[in-house]
């Protein structure tokens, strides 16, 4: 079977300077399948995303690759085709669930308007679907959630109707950007459940967008970890967390905290493993300048 | 001190530097307040009774709405408890007003969760952990800028940085440099790894623990996240709904936890293990 999602040798700028801030990025993601990507604050992990959904900030534009959705190269179509596609075929759910909502409408609009703009649903039907979602993500009283502003939600409820919303149109494929940093623990292990569920019962593919590799271990099958805006690992979850093999990801692992083990004392990222991983990065950034 | 009060020779004698005892607060719920007249109040707190050795340092714990935060502010006098008793070092504080208050504030300072907000964006890295030592009247300020840079393991240069010029992990150690350079007796340090990626959160906590070993800080920990109170706390208190419903030595609390909700939460953390159970 042929991969739903193809990153192919993706790299992108931000403009006014010459480093890439995605380097030669790959992969691919088949249907029903969920990729971890992970990697410190600014790794590029959370741009891939927004490469891939067409809403990379103004500032920062995609000069190689392909990105291929469902066969289509995104690169190559009509801006209004790109965006008809992307919006019936795929979806986000964010990280901030409160700046993603509208705080001055009610939550039904706001699942309701992607059905009813993108995909031409009449209201009525749009009506149904909403109160489906919200049941599947087992909101109790849809009719009251539906009536409500998002600031009469908790963080937990917020982020349940971001995914009911993200899952509203069927999606192919869902990107989640950090869903859970947002949440307490309890609430966290809820919605990821949650995500697990929906993306199963769907087979929806998946990009798990995150820096905490607990959660990676979780909900994923394979990960890719990033530093400076390029892949420096791929494996599959279980041979990752029997040990992965390039030193940055070791350190990564060690960086995270285990209460089961209390005298483990907390390695951050030693200085020279940071050191070798943005060489690599730069002698990559060399290697592909000549080949350019 | 003309004359020491039973509780300050009880506290010495354990050396306790803080403790509460029936510690209520309540805040009036707005969104049920009828068009006139008062608004009812909420209780956030119901009766914490604590204490705080020397030395020594307290992880608070909880989900969200717990009160672990308004149980902070509270010790702190940043929020007005509605019923009990502070004692900070053997002195009442419970009903002291603001001028009172002022020379013991340099006792007890406060690290935030979000270093973006709680340091001033137009001022530099120096100034900012200048600034309370001018007002509370230090000498060698320069100098004491430097130590307190040396203490967080930032290169003294940083003094002429921007916050915006710093990544996360950076700006929280500015923050917790903030805190020390006033040799506090107490630090509350509120949810302050929560935004940080694992490797600035093991760094940060990595500085906090040696601060802790070094300066013989007593420090209070808040955390929704257990692996995180694990590694630096001697103690542990986990609050539900304003209820203290664990209590206990960290080791025997993580060996065999008592409550139910401490269970709970201690199997919502997903450890970096496909394998683990209850997932």
């Amino acid at each position: 079977m042929s991969a739903f999602l193809t990153v192919h040798n993706l790299s992108a700028v931000l403009h006014g300077f010459d480093q890439r801030v995605l380097r030669s990025v790959s992969f691919s993601i088949d249907t029903g399948e969920v990729l971890g990507l992970v990697g410190e604050s600014g790794a590029g992990k959370s741009m891939i995303g927004k490469a891939i959904l067409g809403i990379l900030p103004s500032a920062i534009s995609i000069i190689e690759g392909e990105i291929l959705l469902d066969g289509q190269d995104l690169q190559k179509m009509k801006p209004a085709d790109r965006r008809r596609l992307i919006g019936a075929t795929a979806a986000l759910i964010p990280q901030d669930p409160l700046t993603a909502l509208n705080p001055s409408r009610r939550i039904e609009p706001q699942i309701t308007n992607r059905l009813v703009d993108i995909l031409g649903w009449i209201k009525s039907d749009a009506r149904v679907r909403a109160m489906e979602l919200l049941n599947e993500v087992h909101i109790d009283n849809p009719e009251r959630v539906m009536a409500s502003y998002p600031h009469e939600l908790s963080g937990g409820m917020r982020q349940r109707v971001l995914i009911a919303s993200a899952f509203a149109a069927n999606p192919k494929l869902v990107i989640a950007d950090e869903p859970t940093t947002a949440l307490d623990v309890t609430v966290q292990k809820q919605i990821l459940r949650l995500i697990r569920e929906l993306q199963a019962r769907h087979s929806t593919a998946m990009v798990f967008v995150t820096h905490d590799l607990g959660v990676v271990s979780k909900v994923c099958q394979r990960l890719s970890v990033l530093y400076g805006g390029k892949i420096i690992e791929n494996s599959s979850v279980p041979d990752f967390f029997q040990g992965p093999k390039h030193a940055y990801s070791r350190a990564l692992l060690a960086a995270t905290p285990k209460y089961t083990d209390p005298d483990a004392s907390l390695l951050p990222v030693d200085e020279a493993v940071i050191e070798a991983v943005a060489a690599e990065v730069l002698a990559a950034d060399k290697e592909w300048r000549h080949g350019a | 001190m003309a004359h020491e009060t039973v509780a300050e020779e009880m506290s010495t004698e354990r050396d306790v530097l803080f403790s509460a005892k029936g510690l209520e607060v309540a805040f009036p719920d707005m969104a049920a307040k009828p068009v006139f007249g008062r608004a009812p109040m909420v209780r956030i707190l119901n009766g914490i009774d604590l204490e705080i050795t020397r030395g020594s340092v307290l992880g608070i714990v909880g989900g969200s709405g717990s009160g672990k935060s308004t149980l902070g502010r509270a010790l702190l006098r940043l929020v007005e408890p509605t019923a009990g008793t502070i004692l900070f070092d053997g002195q009442d504080i419970t009903h002291l007003n603001e001028d009172a208050l002022r020379p013991i504030r340099r006792q007890m300072q406060m690290i935030f969760q979000d270093p973006m907000s709680s340091l001033n964006p137009r001022r530099r890295v120096g100034a900012i952990i200048a600034d309370p030592m001018q007002m509370h009247g230090f000498d060698s300020i320069s100098m004491r800028v430097d130590e307190a840079l040396d203490h967080v393991g930032l290169p003294r240069s940083f003094r002429s940085r921007y916050p915006h010029e710093l990544s996360g992990g950076q700006r929280q150690r500015v923050g917790i440099a903030r805190a020390i350079a006033l040799k506090p007796e107490f630090i509350l340090a509120d949810e302050i790894v929560s935004g940080l990626d694992v490797s600035s959160q093991a760094q940060v906590l990595n500085v906090l623990a040696n601060l802790v070993k070094d300066l013989g800080l007593t420090l209070a920990f808040i955390s929704h996240d257990l692996s995180v109170i694990r590694r630096l706390c001697d103690r542990v208190m986990v609050l539900q709904r304003g209820d203290i419903v664990e209590y206990g030595e960290a080791n025997a609390v993580f060996a065999a936890p008592q409550a139910a909700y401490t269970r709970e939460l201690l199997d919502a953390i997903p450890l970096p293990d496909p394998q683990q159970a209850g997932w």
